[in-house]
């Protein structure tokens, strides 16, 4: 499914009439199959925009169009877009309710359609795809959970459902690392099977080792968008910009301060590890 | 000793053990963090330390405070502050002032102190100007800081951080890992929780949890440079390490195994000024 943001703003209203700009302005569009990264510093606007694309919030200004349709318009299909649409919060923690994992985890496919046979089939996919030992967590308690676990049930909740439009708010958060590595690679895969992806994330290996694209907030503005590579390296650039930069991006910057500049350019580890591989066996040569 | 415990092992449900026979020492002033996957065991142990879970096996001591003991549980929450992993757990008041005050008054901090401290805990995470928001319509990072910054308030002699950087950006992080330096220097003991391995390079002392076990226990050199330890506690090693090894694999041999971005540099350096 495809996206189109025009203009979009939004203010959160406080109790004494004070106004919180959290958005301005911003327009951008995401074609249908892409995998979007949301990039920028604490509070630049991430989880409201992320809000707003998913129709949980209304716009106080501009406009979000999902397959040249206006979300926001009277008429149009709210609920039928929530069930095409997966969301999984900041602290998907609050998603949990349910006495045992297992009807948790069901609770979205209430409405799928699908026979008791395939629902169990469906949430048992699910759990193992987040790593989980499906007959040994079905009847747990969701409360009975690590931070982690509880995070991982929570993702799974929204992935049973296969929605068209993953919307990821910080997911890998919380995350082990393998769990982090199983989590992306598993969201790659449902992206290359079509599914739209949008991921905010503070985790710039997981931005810059996944997206295809990047969104980059900040103060509630747009600052800079395009493929993630070239973003990535646009970002450098920057000055006073020590944000958004991965760790093989600082490790070649170290190295350039001291005349071993790397090409290509590096952004991720691979880029670095063959940059390096080169320049070390055989004084640079192909 | 500040923490010694023992035979240490726990149960939520009476069935399966959260916690396996744990023998723990952490000596005053030290920075420890603490390394595991998801379901380890990690938040179970540290919350043994203030007593926010009972001890249900074994022996431990913090302070010369014996948990087995309940009487001294207050004394032991001021001297033991706590950082939770989801910061909402954390917060009763309806303003972010009001919150950080709360703290102060029970811990039954001098009232003309407490505007001073709560405006300076606030400024020390950079959270000024958010005094009267409501801690629930902060963003993700905000809620984050200003947890942090209740704690720091109270200025307690042991500070546990269970995931407190998870939320924050990468600039974010690295002010937090600087204020547990400078609460180090001053001769604060601090336990850190994280995923994030780099944050453990730092420590005086790693402790790798393994399913409720202490898988090892010692020095950031000793156990993140050591492949079949971390991949055993299903961890990762910092990228340093990682990439000595893939290099290696390649044919390029660097000298020694770096642990930092730095000793990484140099060993890259050293290698190409011979060839
Ligand atoms: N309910 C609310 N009322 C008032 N202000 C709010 C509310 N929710 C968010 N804000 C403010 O809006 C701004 C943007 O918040 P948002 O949660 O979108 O940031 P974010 O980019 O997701 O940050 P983080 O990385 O910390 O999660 C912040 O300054 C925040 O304090
Ligand atoms: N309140 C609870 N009731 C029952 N079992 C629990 C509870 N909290 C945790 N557990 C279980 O105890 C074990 C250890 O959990 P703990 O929270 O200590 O893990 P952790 O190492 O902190 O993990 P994470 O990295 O996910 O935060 C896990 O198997 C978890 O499922
Ligand atoms: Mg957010
Ligand atoms: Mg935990």
């Amino acid at each position: 499914m495809a996206i189109k943001v025009e203009n979009l703003s939004y203010s959160y209203e406080q109790p004494f009439g004070e106004k919180v700009g959290a958005l301005k302005n911003v327009s951008f569009s995401i074609k249908a199959g892409d995998f979007a990264g949301v990039m920028g510093h604490t509070g630049c606007g991430k989880t409201t925009l992320l809000q707003l694309l998913a129709g949980l919030r209304l716009p106080t200004g501009g406009r979000v169009y999902v397959n040249g349709e206006e979300i926001n318009a009277k008429g149009y299909d709210r609920s039928g877009l929530r069930q095409r649409i997966g969301v999984v919060f900041q602290y998907p923690e609050y998603q949990l309710f349910a006495t045992t994992v297992e009807k948790d985890v069901a609770f979205g496919l209430k409405h799928s359609g699908l026979s008791r046979q395939e629902v169990i089939a469906r949430v048992q996919w699910a759990l193992e795809t987040m790593g989980f030992d499906f007959a040994k967590v079905r009847n747990q308690s969701p409360l009975a959970l690590s931070g982690g676990e509880k995070r991982r049930v929570a993702i799974a909740g929204v992935l049973a459902r296969k929605p068209e439009i993953l919307i990821f708010d910080e997911p890998v958060a919380g995350l082990d690392p393998h769990g982090r590595e199983n989590f992306l690679r598993f969201v790659k895969e449902m992206n290359q099977a079509g599914t739209t992806i949008i991921m905010a994330s503070h985790n710039m290996e997981a931005l810059a080792g996944y997206t295809k694209h990047l969104l980059v907030l900040e103060e509630g503005r747009l600052i800079d968008s395009g493929a993630t590579r070239e973003v990535f390296l646009r970002l450098q650039q920057r000055n006073n910009w020590a944000f958004g930069q991965t760790k093989a991006q600082r490790i070649a910057t170290l190295l350039a301060e001291g005349n071993l500049a790397l090409s290509p350019a590096v952004v991720t580890y691979d880029d670095l590890l063959s940059a390096l591989k080169r320049e070390l066996t055989g004084g640079g040569k192909g | 000793m500040l923490v010694e415990g023992k035979n240490i092992s726990f149960s939520y449900d009476g069935f399966s053990l959260a916690l396996r026979d744990v023998a723990i020492k952490i000596e005053k002033g030290e920075f420890l963090v603490i390394l595991g996957a998801n379901g380890a065991g990690k938040s179970t142990l540290v919350k043994h330390f203030n007593a926010l879970l009972p001890l249900e096996q074994g022996e431990l001591r913090v302070a010369q405070i014996d948990l087995r003991d309940e009487k001294d549980i207050w004394l032991l929450r001021r001297l033991c502050g706590m950082v939770f992993q989801n910061p909402d757990n954390q917060f009763v008041s309806s303003t972010v002032e009001e919150d950080i005050a709360f703290g102060l008054e029970n811990y039954e901090a001098p009232r003309d102190e407490i505007p001073e401290r709560v405006r300076a805990a606030l400024a020390l995470v950079e959270m000024g100007g958010y005094e009267k928001r409501a801690p629930d319509t902060l963003s993700g990072g905000q809620k984050q800081r200003v947890a942090l910054a209740g704690v720091l308030a109270l200025e307690p002699e042991i500070i546990i951080f269970d995931e407190a950087t998870a939320m924050l950006d990468p600039s974010g992080r690295q002010e937090v890992l600087a204020i547990m330096d400078k609460l180090h220097k001053a001769g604060k003991t601090i336990i850190a929780i994280t995923h994030y391995v780099e944050e453990a390079v730092a420590a005086d002392k790693v402790i790798l949890m393994q399913k409720g076990r202490i898988l090892a226990c010692g020095s950031p050199e000793a156990i993140l440079t050591d492949l079949d330890l971390m991949k055993a506690a299903e961890l990762l090693p910092p990228l340093p390490v990682r990439l000595y090894h893939d290099l290696r694999q390649a044919g390029v041999h660097l000298k020694n195994c770096p642990l930092t971005n730095e000793e990484l540099v140099k060993e890259i350096w050293q290698l190409k000024s011979k060839t």
